[in-house]
């Protein structure tokens, strides 16, 4: 097969999974489980990042080859999202931002219209901008327009691991909006990844389902395997589906043409 | 609109009743749902719910797992002041008990922050008595001034504030309050807090509203279990929360489950919370409100807390002092009550370590700027 890798923010990237750091009974394990997973890309929440920590820092963790993506989770709207962006950038954790502006503890869905403003502030900033969305097709033409390097439609609410709830509706957005659409959330088996491979989806970010996997380094392999299987299944071109029965040897094989 | 009405409302209604109505078969029914409605909660607190602990424990379990990984939120208290007005018969701060009090200048909250910053630290709650006339606001905001160069997250328990003086405290970078009411029942709280500011049931009741409004990220509440009839305090607190989770889901809602202990005073507890009690209290909770933030103290003992850690807590103390002056060894007063949990941070640490659990120190980067913060 030719070369077949992700371009975002004018980087190649071979591995369609990305890769999270919360939840883990401990750091230590997240260099094993990005070499498992085969991810390039690791997303860390700036709240957590203490460059100053005399008791463990999450960024020593996260080997050097990894592309960074900081999210400003705990930000309520789209200024407090600006804000934890610069502080990233002056932290040292470089210009891609996964933007996330939730101000509904309850079922941390993310506020689309907030969201498209701070993308569009920071990518007019020069940030590579990857915004965390639901599944909403008006939401993701809104991130075109301002500048957005990638659209992540949740699967499901975040760490519910139910799966991808938002089958149709990412399917629209693989069809109609011409950037690299990331599954973001909700993803709780690899199955379900390679499903929204199989679909067309460019790459997904599963945290939680690798985390709190008994095993997490096995996961991270499982769910690299899926999600290649997934993107093969993808580009072979899978057959047409129908309502019935359709053999393999056709009955009328035996007349010949002309 | 407040929680006033519909605490007033829960106070009257029949809740002995309704609990001791459940059936085994209302739990299992409670179990099998997929969400869980304050009926539904009110099942899983009921003493019908008593054998079926294992399994609200499994599933208590796998949905703080899932919303929370296995991570825990380390925070440590500072006493700045035990001056208090009130004669609360339950506290070791009554203003008619013989203690040593004292207040900590703005040098010495200094020495008490950097002590404490030296343990790793990086999540604080400062506390106070209830005497403005010492601890006014004013100081209040100083204090945090000096504690946001050493921690990027300082949190408030202090008297019950007005929405001003909260959004004072949020401007200068306070990120959370906890206000516990001690008791939802109105006429008992009458009886347990005989004079001083803090009799004003109402005004305690709806300051974590107000803390709210202001924009704190955190609002803890809770009732001291054991002052009251503690499976109806409990009931309730848990409906103070949701009402609070749905009227201000921008803002993390968290519980405190402490239980009486031993202070300077003869008050003795009205009730005996056994270890089961908070056991179920703790899971229905979860089980209620899965994004809850669950808060154990060190006024539980260590074996205790490493046992309940799996089954919905989120934030722990450690390393705690509840005497003014406490960290640097200037501490010339009583504590507030005796802690059950002595350990130093580094071994609760390493007790959580050992249990398969991250302590989380640092979960705030502080996007307001402080003149000289961290």
């Amino acid at each position: 097969m030719s070369e077949d890798s992700l371009e975002i923010g004018g980087l190649k990237l071979a591995s369609r999974l990305f890769t999270g750091t919360g939840k883990y009974a401990d750091d230590a394990v997240i260099p094993a489980v990005c070499e498992a997973s085969g991810s390039e890309v690791i997303t860390v929440a700036l709240r957590r990042v203490d460059l100053e920590s005399t008791t463990g820092n999450v960024m020593d963790c996260i080997p050097k080859h990894m592309r960074l993506l900081p999210n400003t989770s705990g930000a309520r709207n789209a200024d407090e999202a600006v804000r934890i962006a610069r502080l990233a950038k002056a932290m040292g954790c470089g210009d891609w931002i996964k933007i996330e502006v939730i101000s509904d503890n309850r079922y941390l869905l993310p506020d689309g219209y907030e969201t498209a403003k701070a993308t569009e502030i920071l990518a007019k900033e020069g940030f590579t901008v990857l915004p965390y969305v639901n599944a909403d097709l008006y939401i993701a033409r809104s991130l075109v327009d301002a500048g957005a390097a990638a659209v992540m439609p949740l699967g499901a609410p975040i760490g519910t691991n139910r799966g991808l709830k938002t089958k149709e509706m990412v399917r629209i957005l693989i069809e109609e909006i011409d950037l690299p659409i990331v599954v973001d959330a909700g993803i709780g088996r690899p199955s379900e990844a390679c499903e929204a491979m199989e679909m067309g989806a460019d790459a997904v970010l599963v945290n939680t389902a690798i985390a709190t996997a008994s095993d997490p380094v096995m996961m991270a392999r499982a769910f690299g395997r899926a999600v290649k299987a997934g993107r093969e299944a993808y580009l072979s071109g899978p057959g047409a589906r129908r309502t019935q029965a359709s053999a393999s040897s056709p009955l009328t094989g035996f007349l010949a043409e002309g | 609109m407040s929680f006033y009405p519909i605490c007033e409302e829960l106070s009257r209604a029949p809740l002995d009743e309704r609990f001791d109505a459940v059936t085994g078969e209302d739990v299992r029914r409670a179990l099998g749902k997929s969400s869980c409605s304050p009926e539904d909660f009110l099942t899983l607190m009921s003493p019908a719910a008593k054998p079926f602990l294992e399994e609200m424990a499994r599933q208590a379990s796998e949905i703080t797992l899932r919303q929370f990984g296995r991570t825990i939120q380390m925070f440590t208290p500072l006493y700045l002041s035990n001056y208090c007005t009130n004669h609360c018969v339950y506290c070791g701060f009554n203003c008619k008990n013989q203690i040593n009090r004292s207040q900590l200048s703005l040098e010495q909250v200094e020495v008490e922050g950097k002590a404490i910053a030296a343990t790793g630290m990086k999540q604080l709650l400062i506390l106070t008595g209830d005497a403005r006339a010492k601890a006014s606001p004013e100081y209040l905001e100083d204090c945090v001034k000096v504690l946001r160069r050493h921690f990027p997250s300082v949190s408030i328990e202090i008297y019950a504030m007005d929405q001003d003086e909260y959004d004072r405290l949020v401007k200068v970078g306070v990120d959370g309050m906890t206000m516990f009411q001690e008791t939802y029942d109105e006429e008992l709280y009458a009886t347990l807090h005989p004079r001083g500011p803090k009799r004003d049931f109402r005004n305690r009741l709806d300051a974590p509203e107000r803390g709210c409004r202001a924009g704190m990220r955190v609002v803890n509440i809770g009732a001291l279990l054991g002052l009251g009839d503690w499976r109806r305090d409990a009931f309730i607190t848990a409906m103070h929360a949701s009402y609070l989770m749905r009227k201000y889901p921008e803002t993390d809602i968290a519980v405190s489950l402490p239980r009486m202990r031993p202070h300077v005073g003869e008050y003795q507890p009205a009730t005996i919370v056994s270890d089961s009690d908070m056991v179920q209290f703790l899971m229905a909770l979860r089980i209620f409100m899965p994004r809850l933030g669950v808060t154990i103290s060190t006024r539980e003992a260590p074996e205790f807390r490493e046992n309940i850690m799996p089954l919905g807590v989120t934030r722990m103390s450690a390393g705690v002092s509840t005497a003014v002056g406490g960290y640097s060894d200037e501490a010339e007063t009583s504590g507030q009550f005796d802690i059950a949990d002595e350990r130093s941070v580094d071994e609760v640490c390493s007790m959580i370590k050992a249990h398969g659990f991250q302590p989380v120190f640092k979960d705030w980067e502080p996007i307001i700027p402080v003149e000289g913060a961290a």
